[in-house]
């Protein structure tokens, strides 16, 4: 099935699909309509097959060893580094650090960098953000008595930035945002936030988790300091995760984990530490997962992302139509297709959120439901959850009017 | 599988509502969320001078399956005590898999969650919440 997308560019759509094997899966007697990629994207055969050969041709442990296999380890783990790098937009590999995923580089970055701060100093949040974009500044501040201040989420669920001036204090050293909520699909305006974070000399993280799944980056025309993102998100395996920050940055953080790999000399007396990326990979890496990842990084580098991007929000705008048309269900987040991304949450009115996703199963569609890891954000529009739509370039329409099919279903039997 | 778990028995427990509200001037109350999917039950009793149940009711901002439960356990925790209550869980576990042996009724009705482990605790949070209030 070729397509069109809005721009009108020939989109392969059919042999994406032969790219995802699962895809041909059947659920409950139904053909899956998978629409949880927000919470893991499937992977194509180039991931698989990159896992494969590591796990079949060069498994062994990286950096260390001198044999053949520790040879071929060491140079596709590094390879997959530079993947990333090129997928990001940056031209240092070194600044590429490998972790067990995007909440573990947002706890390394709360460690490390936290340990730069100092008592009274100033961490900006946005109320929408996944807890994993929350907790470890709560722990930070606990361990070290730094203020965390909330950017409050728009009616159509997006971050406020009208409140930053308000907010920004000399004090503040770090704003960190999800470029891409999880829940609303919104989109940050990097920019304003770069230009504000720069009038206090404030340095600015984006969790990427949610933007990274739909294109390469260009980070450094964004202006950021720090970008994360997770593997199973991107098409890459379990277990893996990024963190890019600017190189003056890791070389000033002190290590998060000890052990080996990230040492420079060990003795009883005192430890000093390798310089990045090594600094913050204590002990063997995830190394599969690693070149899994490079891998999905290479796929995505493949594809045409423009075509790609518009048949995404070709069938986001087919499901928030679809369900607006369901009487009594109601959208959060912005009401069109600007600045926003193929993540479409809703509630139906006397149905839990729970009980819709238990229906659309039974359809054989796969969605999120409950709070999505954002409890302040559904306290922000009290509710309970919402359940979510979240897309991937090799959706199809069927997917989606299976799952409008479904929910449908569900306001008839549950209400 | 869905179209079993959502069984008409369980849908009509839901509807029934047994207990849904809160008591005026409760001996004890409670409140339990479920972290992973942020639902809620809080409920209230009032107890005699023995700490049997007099009066039951429950708030449920859940899902149709902690309805359901909370409205089936409502319909029978009149006249118990805090082991009695403990009685009626074994048959909720015994219902959802958990625990072997045959579940009496109402809770037999949440046989078809057996094969759902990700909704089961949504069948034992109103009694996370009554037994708290009972401790």
């Amino acid at each position: 099935m070729a397509g069109k997308g809005l721009a009108g560019m020939s989109f392969d759509l059919a042999a994406l699909r032969r790219q995802f094997p699962i895809l041909s899966e059947t659920v409950n007697g139904q053909p899956l309509h998978y629409l949880d990629n927000g919470a893991s994207a499937q992977t194509p055969l180039a991931v698989l097959d990159a896992v494969r050969k590591y796990e079949t041709t060069g498994r062994a442990n990286v950096v260390r060893g001198v044999h053949a296999l520790a040879e071929r380890a060491t140079q596709a783990y590094e390879d997959a580094r530079s993947e990333v790098a090129k997928f990001l937009g940056v031209t240092e590999p070194k600044e590429i650090v490998f972790t067990g995923g995007c909440t573990a580089a947002i706890n390394l970055v709360a460690y490390a960098y936290g340990q730069l701060l100092e008592r009274g100093d100033r961490i900006l949040l946005s109320e929408l953000e996944h807890h994993s974009n929350i907790v470890p500044w709560q722990l930070l501040r606990s361990r070290s008595g730094v203020e965390i201040d909330v950017l409050p989420v728009t009616d159509d669920g997006r971050i406020d930035l009208r409140a930053l001036p308000d907010l920004l204090t000399a004090r503040t050293k770090l704003i960190s945002l999800a470029h891409v909520s999880n829940v609303t699909g919104s989109l940050v305006n990097v920019k304003t936030v770069v230009d504000a974070a720069k009038m206090v000399g404030a340095k600015v993280m984006l969790d990427g988790a949610q933007r990274a799944p739909h294109g390469p980056l260009d980070l450094a025309s964004l202006g950021v300091d720090f970008y994360v993102f997770a593997g199973h998100k991107t098409y890459g395996p379990n277990g893996i995760g990024v963190l890019w920050a600017r190189r003056e940055l890791l070389e000033a953080m002190p290590p998060f984990h000890g052990g080996g790999s990230m040492i420079g000399r060990v003795t009883f007396a005192e430890t000093t530490w390798a310089p990045p990326p090594r600094r913050f990979e204590a002990g063997t890496p995830p190394i599969g997962q690693a070149i899994g990842l490079g891998a999905a990084c290479k796929w995505m580098r493949g594809l045409d992302w423009t075509a790609a991007q518009a048949h995404e929000m070709a069938l986001a705008q087919r499901a928030m139509d679809g369900l607006q048309a369901i009487k009594g269900t109601w959208l959060l987040g912005p009401a069109g297709l600007q600045d926003r991304y193929p993540v479409v949450s809703f509630t139906l009115e006397g149905v839990h959120t729970h009980d819709v996703a238990q229906v659309l199963d039974s359809h054989g569609v796969a969605v999120r439901a409950g709070h999505h890891c954002a409890q302040p954000l559904m306290n922000r529009f009290d509710i309970v959850g919402t359940t979510r739509v979240s897309i991937a370039p090799y959706n199809d329409k069927a997917d989606i009017d299976a799952m409008l099919e479904g929910v449908e279903h569900a306001a008839r039997v549950l209400r | 599988m869905t179209e079993q778990l959502y069984q008409d028995r369980i849908v009509a427990l839901a509807k029934a509502k047994t207990g849904d509200g809160r008591l005026t001037s409760p001996t004890k109350s409670a409140r339990r969320d479920n972290p992973l999917c942020g639902d809620r039950v809080t409920v209230d009793v009032r107890l005699d001078d023995r700490g049997k149940i007099t009066e039951v009711a429950h708030q449920v901002r859940g899902c149709l399956l902690c309805q359901a439960s909370a409205s089936a356990l409502a319909s029978v925790a009149v006249g118990r005590d805090a082991a009695g209550v403990v009685e009626l869980r074994h048959d909720a576990e015994r219902a959802v898999g958990r625990e072997q042996g045959v579940a009496r009724e109402p809770f037999a009705a949440f046989a078809p969650v057996a094969s759902h482990k990700s909704r089961q605790d949504c069948v034992l949070l109103p009694f996370d919440a009554l037994q708290d209030a009972l401790s």
